[in-house]
């Protein structure tokens, strides 16, 4: 318990009237994280469940893991494969090159959002608030790993105190910042965002890795089906996700793993998780029968982010609907827009951010209608 | 047959330290204390001085905005003491016991021959009318208040609160008394638990009776009014805690007024949880004598976990109380890396702690830490899983907290107390002092209302 006495004796330099006050919000943020806060309630009830919302953050990136670590894997794999060196790389090389590549953009988002949040919460004499924990891993996983870090900080900030502290911090944003961060590349580079050029990374790192040649190009599956092509991938790649695409979300396996975790912990609602899906292939099947696309459901779900999406990025407690009759129609919603916007607007192969994007601005008017319906059912009682 | 009302909602809490049905009688506490902050909504006005001789039943104060309600002292003596607080708001009134106690005598009347208003009189002349509480507002009800129906709700859920067929053994006349006199001033319904064999409850006349099996907070008579009979705006129901009930009851049985209850007193604080024989008024200090663990980092609760006030050995059994109970404190405890570490022995609904894999009947040994910070609200559904009621809490509460009377109005605040909120506080990720919003809404509401 030295490290306990430790934080106790240089604690008063951190209140009000010690010298470091300004630090107050991240000393309490690491002690909070180095142990349960100890204080107890002085009103209501005198017994609470032992979750908070660090623990919920913490499984929530859990769950991010097995994507995170496939998506490292293979920005390795592409890597190699268009260098046409995959035979002859082994899997520690592949995957350390794609570490490599990816790991600067973690600590990118996580330095810049953490810090505008440390900063933020400082100003307001607030705790730190753990939201960005999560948002912080997902904004790396939804860029394609070509993007410049640069871009890359100015969207981290852009999302943090545009889609969330103006409104006044996690828990009253109305958009999920990694949505934010991604519309805001998205219109502002999207030279960098979209086309042919940015899926696979082009320089060796460390010795790792191939550089490749100039203006090399590599489409992924789902614009190839923009562009009336047949997707060059099987349905094992797609799958198993050794497809060109945005980091983190081209496994279908890896995704899976992390929507048990959320599942199962029950901090992802499965109502929104299964309507989305249940929306999307609604949307396909409705489409292919009217022979406006190529691919067959499954594809379309198991292509793009729409997986991703739907696992990590729906469910968002707070951006998504938050009554339990809006969760379904609100995934629905999601998981239908998707598809309209990958089949009927020729300019965007995938629709899965825009989708969200939509969700995240009907979620209060869809919640709204189905309160309404109580208060209406209370109203009519009187009568 | 009764009328059998499924609830699924809910968390029955399995902790420590749950009363044996043994019951203990201690003496007449040397002083006692009528405090009347457990009068909720009372403004107390004094009738009496210190150094007045007063009997079991003199008024000791009154309701300042309702005089015509009294509050009858549980003891005969001598008023030793007024303690006041801030803005000399009364705390409480204290009343050395006479070593033969005297009685004012109200007369013994047959309940079954009065009509409503002579029965109120009755209730009023004897200081008991207080007993009575309302909805809206979870408060103590006043006599110009016409009720749409009485509801007693016989059986308690939270967790370590006392089983009332264990209070009720002994005064089972009193309470079947008690149930015919309210009956007179409105229409009585009696919510008892599926689990409850007790005959004076399941064959109680003059009543409907209304079973409910479910999960905690089912015994909260505003859950059950909620799925009988939904309060509008401008209705008013009274509330009556069982153990009032009996105080009615002996009231015309007797002709006194005797406020003799037994309560139970828990918690993994607590050698030898069990049963005491005590009286409204009567300290802490001398019921816990000797019956408490350790003397230090321990949270003594007027009434359970969930929903009583934080205490100590200087308070006194309360006109509600039905157990008092005492857990650690935690504040000496350090747990490292809460976030990710398993902590096997927390509780916890949430599946990303362990406590699933124990079952239901472990029982845990939960202190008071809050265990995390305060946030905004972030996930959604926490509060309606566990409340079995007609309502959307998480709307409700950010229309109390953004003052928005017509939202409160139209999503049902009338319908709601503080208590049908306590699991909902309990399971919060965000630690949101629920029970404090919802009574400072219910008292900003009444405020404009009046």
């Amino acid at each position: 318990m030295s490290l306990r006495k430790y934080l106790d004796k240089i604690k008063p330099n951190f209140q009000k009237g010690g010298k470091l006050h300004v630090f107050e919000s991240v000393f309490d943020g690491l002690e909070t994280f180095l142990y349960v806060p100890n204080t107890t309630s002085k009103s209501g009830s005198s017994i609470h469940d032992a979750i908070d919302s660090k623990r919920i953050m913490s499984m929530v990136v859990i769950a991010l893991l097995p994507a995170m670590f496939f998506g490292m894997y293979n920005v390795g794999y592409q890597n190699y494969l268009a260098a046409g060196t995959l035979a002859s790389a082994s899997f520690l090389e592949v995957f350390c090159y794609g570490f490599l590549a990816v790991l600067p953009k973690i600590l990118v988002s996580y330095i810049v959002g953490l810090g505008i949040e440390f900063a933020w919460a400082q100003w307001k004499h607030e705790e730190i608030q753990e939201g960005y924990l999560v948002s912080g891993i997902i904004i790396p996983l939804i860029i394609p790993v070509t993007t410049p870090l640069w871009m890359l900080a100015l969207a981290c900030a852009f999302a943090v105190i545009f889609c969330k502290e103006i409104f006044g911090g996690t828990g009253m944003n109305i958009f999920n910042v990694a949505v934010g961060a991604r519309m805001f590349l998205f219109f502002s580079y999207s030279s960098k965002m979209t086309g042919d050029m940015v899926w696979v990374a082009q320089n060796s790192l460390l010795g790792l890795g191939n550089n490749l040649a100039d203006g090399f190009t590599m489409a992924t599956p789902l614009s190839q089906i923009g562009q009336g092509l047949a997707p060059n991938a099987g349905i094992s790649d797609m799958v198993i996700g050794l497809i060109p695409g945005s980091i983190g979300e081209t496994s279908v396996i890896a995704i899976a793993i992390g929507a048990i975790i959320l599942l199962w912990t029950g901090i992802a609602s499965w109502k929104t998780m299964g309507s989305v899906f249940a929306g999307g292939i609604a949307l396909a099947l409705v489409f292919k029968a009217m022979g406006m696309t190529s691919i067959s459901w499954y594809e379309h779900l198991f292509l793009g982010g729409f997986c991703f999406g739907a696992v990590f990025m729906a469910t968002d407690p707070v951006t998504s609907a938050r009554t339990e009759t809006g969760k379904y129609i609100y995934g629905f919603l999601i998981g239908a827009m998707a598809i309209i916007v990958r089949v009927m607007n020729p300019g965007y192969p995938e629709g899965m951010m825009l989708a969200i994007f939509f969700g995240n601005m009907f979620a209060p008017l869809i919640d709204y209608y189905v309160v309404d319906r109580n208060i209406t059912r209370r109203a009519n009682r009187i009568k | 047959m009764v009328n059998v009302i499924k609830l699924r909602k809910g968390l029955n809490l399995n902790l420590k330290g749950k009363a044996t049905k043994e019951k203990i009688s201690t003496e007449l506490p040397a002083e006692v204390a009528l405090v009347p902050a457990a009068f909720e909504g009372v403004v107390p006005k004094l009738v009496v001085k210190e150094g007045e001789q007063v009997q079991a039943g003199s008024a000791l104060f009154v309701n300042k905005n309702f005089p015509e309600v009294k509050f009858a002292s549980p003891v005969s003596g001598k008023v030793t003491a007024i303690i006041r607080g801030d803005r000399r708001k009364v705390l409480c009134i204290k009343v050395q016991t006479d070593s033969e106690q005297g009685y004012i005598d109200f007369g013994k009347k047959d309940v079954s021959s009065l009509s409503g208003e002579k029965v109120k009189e009755a209730l009023l002349e004897a200081g008991l009318f207080g007993y009575v509480n309302q909805l809206p507002y979870a408060i103590s009800t006043n006599p110009t208040t016409e009720p749409k129906a009485i509801f007693v709700s016989a059986f308690r859920d939270m967790p370590l609160a006392a089983d009332f067929e264990t209070e009720l053994e002994g005064n089972e006349e009193a309470f079947q008394t008690g149930l015919t006199a309210l009956s007179t001033m409105g229409k009585v319904y009696l919510s008892v638990s599926v689990e409850q064999k007790s005959t004076a409850l399941l064959n109680a006349k003059d009543v409907e009776i209304n079973a409910f099996d479910g999960p905690c907070p089912a015994g909260n008579v505003g859950v059950q009014i909620n799925h009988i009979l939904p309060i509008n705006k401008g209705e008013v129901v009274w509330t009556v805690d069982p153990a009032s009930v009996i105080f009615f009851g002996r009231l015309f049985l007797t002709g006194k007024v005797d406020l003799q209850k037994r309560i139970a007193i828990g918690g993994s604080e607590v050698i030898h949880p069990c049963y005491v024989e005590t009286i409204v008024g009567a300290p802490f200090s001398t019921i816990l004598q000797g019956r408490l663990l350790h003397s230090e980092h321990i949270r003594i609760i007027n009434g359970n976990p969930l929903t009583g006030n934080v205490s100590s050995l200087e308070d006194y059994v309360g006109a509600h109380t039905s157990e008092i109970t005492c857990i650690p404190e935690g504040d000496n405890v350090n747990e490292i890396l809460g976030w990710i570490s398993p902590r096997l022995n927390n509780f916890s609904v949430s599946r990303s702690y362990f406590s699933w894999l124990f079952g239901k009947n472990k029982e845990y040994d939960l202190d008071a830490r809050v265990k995390g910070g305060k946030r905004h609200m972030i996930m959604s559904g926490e509060y309606d899983s566990v409340l079995p009621m007609d309502v959307y809490a998480e709307y409700l509460i950010k229309s109390i907290i953004a003052g928005n009377i017509d939202r409160q109005e139209q999503l049902g605040i009338y319908e709601v107390s503080p208590e049908d909120f306590a699991l909902a506080e309990f399971v919060d990720s965000s630690k949101m002092p629920l029970q404090k919003i919802v009574r400072e809404g219910l008292n900003t509401l009444r405020k404009e209302n009046a």
